[in-house]
C-alpha cells in the first residue's frame, strides 16, 4: 500500500517539475544554464593552461618542469572539494587585499568567477597531462620536417602540432569535459546556485526529493550523451584523411 | 647526468630549501592553537576515511567483475542493464547520487511500518549505510567499465589454453582469466582508488564526520581558514602517495615480459 502511495505521488509531484511557478522547472534550467556556463568556462581556462604546461613540460628548463610537475601532482592528488575551499578563501582574500591596497572598497566575488577560476585550475593539471601525451604522440618527423622549413615556433604549433594531436587528444578532453560537468556539483558546497543546489532547494522545499533529484539526474545524464555525440563526430573530424583504426584497436 | 642523485641538482636544493622555508614559516607564524584540542577528533575522522574508503573499493570491485563480465561476454539480456548502470552512474554527479539515496530513500523508508520495526531500521536511521552505498555504486560503476576492457583483453590463447585441460568454468575463472585482467588493469584501478579517495569528503554532506568534516568544524569554530585546509591537502596527499606506493609494490609483482 505505501508502495502505491509512492507512486502516486510521484506521478502527482510531475505537476512541481512544470516550468512555470509553482513549479520549479524555471529553477532547475536556469541551475543547468549556471552549470553549463561554468563548465564551459572551467574547460576553456583549462585547456589553456593545459597547451601552455604541455609545451612547459615537454620543451621548458629543468626548473620549469619541475614547478609543473608540483603543480600537476599536487592538485592531481588533493580532493576537488579541498581545492576549490582553498582556492575560493584565498583567491578572494588575494584579491580584496589588492583591492584594499589601491583604497578600493571590498567587494564579493560571484560565484561564477570564482567557480570558473577554480576549476579551471584543476582541469588545467589534468589538460596538461592529456596535452602532453598527445604533443608526444604526433610523429617526430612531422615536426622536424616543419623545423625544416624553418617555420617559427608559433606557426609551427598552430599549422603542424596542435592540429596533429587533436585526434590523440580528443579522448582525454572529451573526459575531461564530462569531469568538468559533474565537477560543478561541487559548487553547490559553496552555496553556488547551480543545478544540483537548485535541485535541493527545491527537493527541500516541496520534500519531493526523488522527482527533483531523478529529473537533475536526467538533465546531467542528457548532457553527458549528447556531449559523447559531439566529441564522438569531433574525433572522426579530426581524424579526417587517416587511415581507419578500427581493426587494429580491440 | 653526472654522478650526482637527480635531487641534488641546483635547482631542485632551491626548491627544497623554499619547501623547508614554507614549512618553518607556517609552523611559526600561522595560528595552529587549535591542534591539540581537535587533534582526537581528527584521528577518528582519518580513520573514518581510511576506514570507508577501504570499504567502498572493495566492495565496489567485488560488484564491478560481474558488471565487466557482463558487458564483455554477456548476452545481451545481462549486458544492457550493465551498460546502462555504467552509464547512469558515470554521467551524473557523485554528489547528485549520495544526495539521491541519503534524501531520497532516506525519506521513503520511514514511510513504511515494516522497516522501521525491522532490525536494521537502527542502521538506516543513520548516514553512512547511505554513503557507503553510494560510494560503493559509483566506484563500481567506473570501475565496470575498467574491467569491461580488462576481461575482453585477456589473450583468447590463454583462455583456450585452459579450456583445452579440461579446466571447469570456475576454475578457469578464478585462476586464468580474473588474475590476467586485473593485472593488465591495476595502473588504471590505482587511479580510480586515488579518485575514489578525492570522492569520500563528498559524504561529509550527508553528516559523518570524515577528516575533511574535521577541518570544516574547525573553520566554523575558530574562523580559523587556512590552516586546517592546509592540513587537509596534505592528509590527502599522504593518503593518496600511500594508495600510490601499494600499486606500484602491486604493479612490481606482475611479471614484465608480455607475448
Amino acid at each position: 500500500m505505501p508502495a502505491l502511495a509512492f507512486a502516486l505521488d510521484l506521478a502527482t509531484s510531475l505537476d512541481l517539475l512544470a516550468y512555470s511557478p509553482p513549479g520549479w522547472g524555471a529553477n532547475l534550467l536556469r541551475g543547468l544554464a549556471n552549470s553549463l556556463k561554468i563548465a564551459f568556462g572551467a574547460f576553456g581556462l583549462g585547456l589553456l593552461i593545459g597547451i601552455a604546461g604541455a609545451y612547459g613540460k615537454l620543451y621548458g628548463g629543468p626548473v620549469l618542469r619541475d614547478l609543473l610537475a608540483v603543480y600537476t601532482t599536487v592538485v592531481r592528488a588533493v580532493p576537488e572539494l579541498v581545492l576549490i575551499l582553498i582556492l575560493y578563501f584565498a583567491v578572494t582574500d588575494a584579491v580584496n587585499q589588492l583591492l584594499v591596497a589601491l583604497g578600493q572598497p571590498r567587494i564579493q566575488l560571484s560565484g561564477l568567477v570564482a567557480g570558473i577560476a577554480v576549476l579551471g585550475v584543476v582541469q588545467g593539471a589534468y589538460a596538461t597531462e592529456v596535452l602532453r601525451g598527445a604533443i608526444q604522440a604526433v610523429p617526430p618527423g612531422q615536426i622536424e620536417a616543419a623545423r625544416a622549413y624553418g617555420m617559427p615556433p608559433v606557426m609551427l604549433a598552430r599549422r603542424v602540432t596542435l592540429p596533429a594531436m587533436l585526434p590523440f587528444a580528443i579522448p582525454g578532453l572529451a573526459n575531461l569535459w564530462l569531469i568538468a560537468t559533474k565537477d560543478t556539483a561541487l559548487l553547490a558546497i559553496v552555496g553556488f546556485g547551480e543545478l544540483t543546489q537548485e535541485t535541493r532547494q527545491a527537493a527541500g522545499t516541496t520534500k519531493a526529493y526523488f522527482t527533483f533529484y531523478l529529473a537533475a539526474g536526467a538533465l546531467y545524464l542528457m548532457v553527458t550523451l549528447i556531449s559523447g555525440t559531439l566529441f564522438r563526430r569531433l574525433e572522426g573530424w579530426a581524424r579526417r584523411g587517416q587511415p581507419s583504426l578500427r581493426g587494429t584497436a580491440s | 647526468m653526472t654522478g650526482r642523485p637527480a635531487w641534488l641538482a641546483p635547482h631542485r636544493i632551491v626548491m627544497i630549501l623554499a619547501l623547508a622555508a614554507f614549512v618553518a614559516w607556517s609552523a611559526a607564524s600561522l595560528r595552529w592553537s587549535w591542534l591539540p584540542k581537535y587533534a582526537p577528533l581528527a584521528v577518528e575522522g582519518i580513520w573514518r576515511t581510511l576506514w570507508i574508503l577501504a570499504v567502498t573499493s572493495v566492495l565496489g570491485f567485488l560488484l564491478a567483475v560481474p558488471l565487466g563480465l557482463a558487458q564483455a561476454v554477456g548476452p545481451w539480456y545481462l549486458a544492457a542493464p550493465a551498460h546502462a548502470f555504467c552509464t547512469v552512474i558515470r554521467g551524473t554527479p557523485l554528489l547528485l547520487q549520495i544526495w539521491l539515496l541519503y534524501y531520497g530513500l532516506g525519506s521513503l523508508f520511514p514511510q513504511f511500518p515494516a522497516i522501521r520495526n525491522s532490525e536494521l531500521w537502527p542502521y538506516l536511521r543513520q548516514a553512512w549505510p547511505y554513503a557507503v552505498l553510494a560510494l560503493t555504486l559509483s566506484y563500481a560503476g567506473y570501475e565496470g567499465e575498467v574491467m569491461r576492457g580488462a576481461f575482453a583483453g585477456v589473450a583468447r590463447g590463454q583462455i583456450e589454453a585452459a579450456t583445452a585441460f579440461g579446466m571447469p568454468r570456475l576454475t578457469l575463472f578464478r585462476r586464468i582469466w580474473l588474475p590476467q585482467a586485473v593485472r593488465n588493469v591495476l595502473p588504471t584501478l590505482g587511479g580510480e582508488t586515488i579518485l575514489q579517495l578525492k570522492a569520500t569528503p563528498l559524504v561529509a554532506t550527508i553528516t559523518i564526520v570524515d577528516i575533511y568534516a574535521v577541518a570544516t568544524r574547525v573553520r566554523q569554530d575558530t574562523f580559523i581558514v587556512y590552516e586546517p585546509l592546509l592540513l587537509l591537502a596534505l592528509v590527502y596527499m599522504a593518503i593518496a602517495g600511500v594508495i600510490a606506493l601499494v600499486f606500484r609494490r602491486f604493479e612490481a609483482r606482475v611479471p614484465q615480459r608480455r607475448g
